[in-house]
């Protein structure tokens, strides 16, 4: 596959998943390398959402859902008996596929996942709120505001707003599950370039339906296709000299 | 073309048949609302809510009626708001959703239409019986308890449901635990609906007249229970008690049946005017629970 420049931070091997008897993967092998960029391509319901979920655990709350074979992070099995699941969701942030903003203040919003577990000065929270809405690039819209309820900023803001509340908490992981749907052009570019940036410090899995979007900010591009993973590699290899026919059809836009 | 006609018409005929109903329905409330009114306005001075019963109507009043529903009032909510809203927060979010959780949440909505007295046998037997509480507010408000137990348990689980399960997520991504879900993010935003459903059930309790009486609520007393705070002479000057606990009550609708029953005109215009007071306590914790509602309601929307 891929040669290992950097080093995986999460190993996948044979991963399927299944709702009920439903099987929505099936043995995905894969492996995410730190500070990176891994766009995840693929028509509707192929299952990306599933498997950004399945890292960081989150689709244990879904009542019938089930994985089979291993997660290695950090080379520990995510879904050993042992694995605290509240440190991991820490280490993995996650912005949801639609907004959704605690109905609380824009401030209390980005406070909660830091008030929750450490006791930290209000200054220091304070500080930590303005850095990450500055990042999300929603700062200037709402620094006048920060009581406001998060409930009445468009769908656009509110996605801005989630993406600061994962960064504010300072995972290593962060999934984006297509952050940019609910967003006009100019706060998407704002976001990829936060994307760039983030590069340095994090490891980011982007979902995306945006072919030029997963051209444009990942370094390895992932395509699936009903449950199974067809091709992964470096970006420019996947777009430019797909290997598989399947590939190149949806790239091209010839295929649902 | 005749049938559009016809269909509108049918409209038409739909609208004023319940325009009439309604009007017939509010029209027989008004009427015996005016009917009480008149009835009891003579009687309805201080006086009145600041005396004893007695045996000549012109000097009995409800003190020790108001106050004993009261003292049940406060009595069952300090027992029903945390074991209610407890039991529906572990069904709801707790529990696994197996076929015994299914079974005791269908025995909880049963269990909200089982009719009063039921409740109040029970009682008799277990509190004032088993537990030798007696006849005491104690007993009686722990009667009412178990009668509004299930209507809260019902309003918990239905004000925690109607938050979508998005909210959910979105907190345990950032790492939150299950305690602290519920506590930071599904309280706060299931509060609303949650105390309307505890005012609408504690309104019921206020109007509960017969398992009072199984349980063996008096319906002549000439004293109150002791007050939970008593006011002394030296420092520290107050001391709570609730002893006034172990004393025996009457309420509203218990007096209000008592002078009914009495041949005398007179208690029947006593009747009429507790009556009033009655309905003027139901009517204000029905408005504060639409309050409540409204206030929520324009805070939070999905
Ligand atoms: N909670 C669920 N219960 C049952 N089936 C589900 C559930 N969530 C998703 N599925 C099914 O799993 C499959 C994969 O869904 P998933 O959401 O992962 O797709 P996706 O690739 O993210 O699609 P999209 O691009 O539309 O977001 C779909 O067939 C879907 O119907
Ligand atoms: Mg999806």
């Amino acid at each position: 596959m891929v040669e290992n420049i950097q080093k995986p931070i999460f190993k996948i091997q044979n991963l399927s998943a299944f709702y009920g008897a439903k099987e929505v993967l099936r043995k995905i092998n894969i492996n995410i390398l730190s500070n990176s960029v891994t766009a995840i391509i693929g028509p509707s319901g192929c299952g990306k959402s599933t498997f950004v979920r399945s890292l960081n655990r989150i689709n244990d709350l879904i009542l019938n859902f089930r994985v089979q074979g291993k997660i290695f992070y950090h080379n520990k099995n995510i879904y050993d008996k042992d694995v605290d699941v509240v440190e991991l969701r820490r280490k993995v942030g996650m912005v949801f596929q639609k907004p959704n903003p605690f109905p609380k203040s824009i401030y209390e919003n980005i406070a909660y996942g830091l008030k929750i577990h450490n006791f930290i000065k209000k200054e220091m929270i304070d500080e930590i709120v303005e850095k990450s809405l500055k990042k999300a690039a929603l700062w200037d819209e709402v620094k006048d505001n920060l009581k406001q309820n998060a409930l009445s900023l468009s769908g656009g803001q509110q996605q801005r707003l989630c993406i600061a509340r994962a960064l504010a908490i300072e995972p290593e992981v962060i999934l984006l599950d297509e952050p940019c749907s609910a967003i006009d052009p100019i706060s998407t570019a704002k976001i990829e370039e936060l994307i760039y940036e983030l590069k340095k410090n994090y490891t980011i899995i982007i979902v995306t339906h945006n072919m030029q979007q997963a051209a444009r900010v990942s370094d390895y591009t992932a395509f699936f296709l009903s449950g199974e993973l067809i091709e992964f590699g470096k970006t420019e290899e996947v777009f430019k000299a797909p290997k598989d026919r399947r590939t190149e059809d949806y790239i091209t836009g010839r295929f649902g | 073309m005749s049938r559009k006609i016809f269909s509108r018409r049918l409209d038409k005929i739909f609208k004023i048949l319940g325009i009439s109903f309604m009007v017939f329905s509010l029209l027989v409330l008004l009427v015996l609302l005016i009917d009480v009114f008149l009835d009891g306005k003579s009687r309805l001075t201080w006086g009145f809510l600041t005396s004893f019963p007695s045996r000549k109507p012109q000097q009995a009043g409800i003190l020790s009626a108001w106050v004993g529903s009261v003292w049940i009032m406060i009595t069952t909510a300090i027992f029903a708001l945390p074991l209610g809203i407890g039991a529906g927060i572990y069904l709801e979010e707790y529990a696994r959703k197996n076929r015994l959780t299914k079974f005791i949440e269908i025995n909880i909505a049963n269990l909200a239409g089982v009719p009063s007295i039921i409740y109040g046998l029970l009682g008799l037997g277990l509190f004032v019986r088993y537990l030798n509480l007696d006849r005491s507010v104690l007993a009686g408000g722990l009667t009412l308890a178990l009668l509004v137990l299930p209507i809260i348990i019902l309003s918990t689980q239905q004000a925690l449901r109607a938050i979508p399960f998005s909210i959910r997520e979105a907190s345990y991504a950032v790492g939150a635990t299950k305690w602290q879900t519920v506590r930071h993010q599904l309280l706060p935003a299931a509060l609303g609906n949650i105390m309307t459903g505890v005012i609408l059930a504690m309104s019921r309790a206020i109007g509960e007249t017969a398992p009072l009486i199984t349980i063996g609520a008096l319906t002549y007393i000439a004293f109150l229970p002791q007050s939970p705070i008593i006011f002394l002479k030296n420092f520290p000057f107050v001391r709570f008690s609730l002893k006034g606990m172990f004393d025996p009550f009457t309420v509203l609708p218990i007096q209000i049946f008592n002078w009914v029953s009495r041949p005398q005109k007179g208690f029947f215009t006593n009747a009429a005017a507790g009556i009033i007071v009655l309905l003027c306590l139901t009517l204000i914790m029905n408005i504060s629970a639409i309050l409540l509602r409204h206030h929520y309601q324009g805070k939070i929307r999905w």
